[in-house]
């Protein structure tokens, strides 16, 4: 200290600093043997489990299975995402944590950087061993078309970055770690039932379609139907396509939405 | 203005209740300061103001030259100068001692070598370790390492040694001064007036959101000069005398009794004793 007396003013970049944070965030959850079991398996579980009911064709060479996945995907995106965060940055606020983090030249959005790096690496591993899973077991067909993978990929990064982003504006309402659990768990399963993630969405009733249809998770899934099953399906959707534009924005909506709360609403500390 | 800290009518309130009510602080480049007082006592507020984590209602702070409530990338910069030592983090503990203070120096411009900092606040045997593994005073000596990695100008310790057993203080004290060695300005909190009295240069006594007296350990309370107690063994057992002079007092001794004073003892107020006067009858004191 004493020989470097002399302070520059140049402090890191924050966008150098989240990254620096999403690299060590990443080998934290690395470290975290249950949560990264539970996290990367738990989607093939369900899609084990729901692969063996349903085994009937949706219409031929369809499997249930092959609609499923569509829906595990995005659900995935909810849970790595909104749910992981709104959990975890109330403990992380209860250990102290942030308010270490508030006393440095680390910046909220440095945070936010590591955060959304975390949930896209985990996302991407997620998302490789279910397709792995699903196509070697449960008879899940890949599509073909460079169009597909094009929407799949833009459904992915806009995906876990709306949900990292909603994470942590959601993370302001739990009042403690230990509650966190089940104040955002009941919002992820209802929103997972009204989105038609376990179910044919059609098949749901109408208002349960119209309120799911004002959050992010009905356009998530409905994106990763596009992806995976035949263009002859966009007809049983609501509006008789896929409404790709229209996802993309709205889950762009969201996405700006989450930021703006995120960067208005941030807490280092639970107010005493 | 070249004081690390300079703060003049600085005013507090939590709805009715005065938590600060106009204190003055001056702290000099190089001093160790520390801020003793009661739970309650206005200690904790005073200082998350100055390290800009609280808003103040009213008065003038200045903490090396910045007003510790600015924004944005003023802020970094000036975070960039300071060092906290926070009162208990309890992270998860997935990270090696040495893959988190290697994350933290990636915050500031000029950081500290990581192991010279491990080694410094003497956490080398344990720097591949994870922290879930360390005992209590082991992350506190690794909260030291994350306060100091970024060569801090000032530095703010919270109570830094509740909760260790008296090697382990003593231990702390010693890496405390050290740092004091590398020009760093501390302010320190504590209950503890034997730690006020090991390292401060001087102490601010503060009771109910004011600042009492400002002075040296030894002057506190005018403990110079308050009357000394000297007992001895006289020929009906044990005798004291309450003087202002007791080296007059001895010398008389010594003519009576030639040859040694039976045990003599000469006993002051000690630090503990005038700050319990200080801050008797307080309403805040738990």
């Amino acid at each position: 200290m004493a020989t470097n007396k002399v302070h520059s003013n140049k402090v890191p970049s924050a966008l150098a600093i989240g990254i620096a944070r999403g690299g060590l965030e990443v080998k934290q959850f690395m470290r975290q043997r249950e949560s990264v079991v539970f996290t990367l398996a738990f989607p093939i579980m369900l899609l084990a489990i729901f692969g063996s009911v349903f085994t009937n064709e949706l219409s031929d060479g369809v499997t249930f299975s092959q609609y499923f996945v569509a829906g595990m995907i995005a659900s995935g995106l909810v849970n790595t995402g909104f749910q992981q965060l709104a959990i975890m940055i109330p403990v992380e606020r209860d250990f102290g944590t942030l308010k270490r983090l508030q006393g440095t030249p680390m910046p909220a959005s440095s945070y936010f950087i590591g955060k959304s790096i975390v949930v896209f690496v985990t996302m991407v591993i997620q998302v490789a061993l279910l397709l792995i899973a699903g196509v070697l077991f449960f008879g899940v067909n890949l599509p073909t078309d460079p169009a597909k993978w094009f929407t799949f990929t833009w459904l992915i990064i806009l995906g876990s970055a709306a949900s990292t982003a909603l994470g942590i504006a959601f993370s302001v309402i739990p009042k403690s770690g230990r509650g966190a659990s089940a104040v955002v768990s009941p919002v992820v399963i209802i929103l997972q039932f009204f989105s038609g993630v376990f179910f044919v969405f059609t098949d749901l009733p109408g208002w349960m379609q119209q309120v799911a249809a004002l959050f992010p998770l009905k356009w998530m899934t409905q994106g990763m139907r596009s992806v995976f099953l035949p263009d002859s399906f966009a007809a049983q959707e609501v509006a008789g396509t896929w409404e790709t534009g229209r996802t993309f924005w709205i889950i762009l909506a969201w996405l700006i939405a989450g930021l703006v709360i995120s960067i208005k609403t941030f807490k280092w500390e639970q107010a005493r | 203005m070249s004081s690390v800290i300079n703060v003049r009518g600085l005013e507090k309130s939590y709805g009715a209740n005065k938590a600060v009510a106009g204190i003055d602080l001056t702290i000099e480049p190089g001093e160790i300061f520390a801020l003793l007082g009661p739970n309650g006592a206005g200690k904790t507020t005073t200082v998350e103001i100055l390290e800009g984590f609280r808003d103040r209602d009213r008065g003038d702070v200045s903490v090396l030259g910045t007003d510790p409530g600015i924004k944005g990338e003023q802020a970094r910069k000036w975070r960039n100068r300071i060092g906290i030592v926070l009162q208990s983090t309890n992270d998860a503990g997935d990270l090696s001692v040495y893959e988190t203070v290697a994350h933290f120096a990636k915050y500031y411009s000029n950081p500290r070598g990581v192991d010279e900092v491990i080694n410094a606040v003497g956490l080398t045997d344990k720097s591949a370790e994870l922290i879930r593994t360390l005992s209590g005073g082991q992350r506190r000596r690794l909260d030291v390492a994350l306060g100091i990695i970024g060569s801090p100008e000032l530095l703010f310790l919270d109570e830094p040694t509740t909760g260790f057993d008296p090697e382990a203080r003593r231990a702390f004290w010693a890496l405390i001064q050290d740092l004091r060695k590398s020009g760093a300005t501390i302010l320190l909190t504590t209950h503890y007036l034997d730690e006020a009295e090991a390292l401060a240069d001087r102490v601010a006594v503060i009771n109910q959101g004011k600042i009492i007296e400002v002075a040296t350990p030894a002057l506190l309370g005018g403990r110079a000069t308050s009357l000394a107690t000297v007992s001895w063994k006289g020929p009906n057992g044990i005798q004291s005398e309450r003087t202002d002079n007791p080296t007059a007092l001895i010398r008389k001794l010594t003519e009576t009794y030639k040859d040694e004073i039976p045990e003599l003892t000469v006993k002051r107020a000690s630090l503990e004793d005038i700050y319990l006067e200080m801050i008797g009858g307080a309403d805040g004191h738990k």
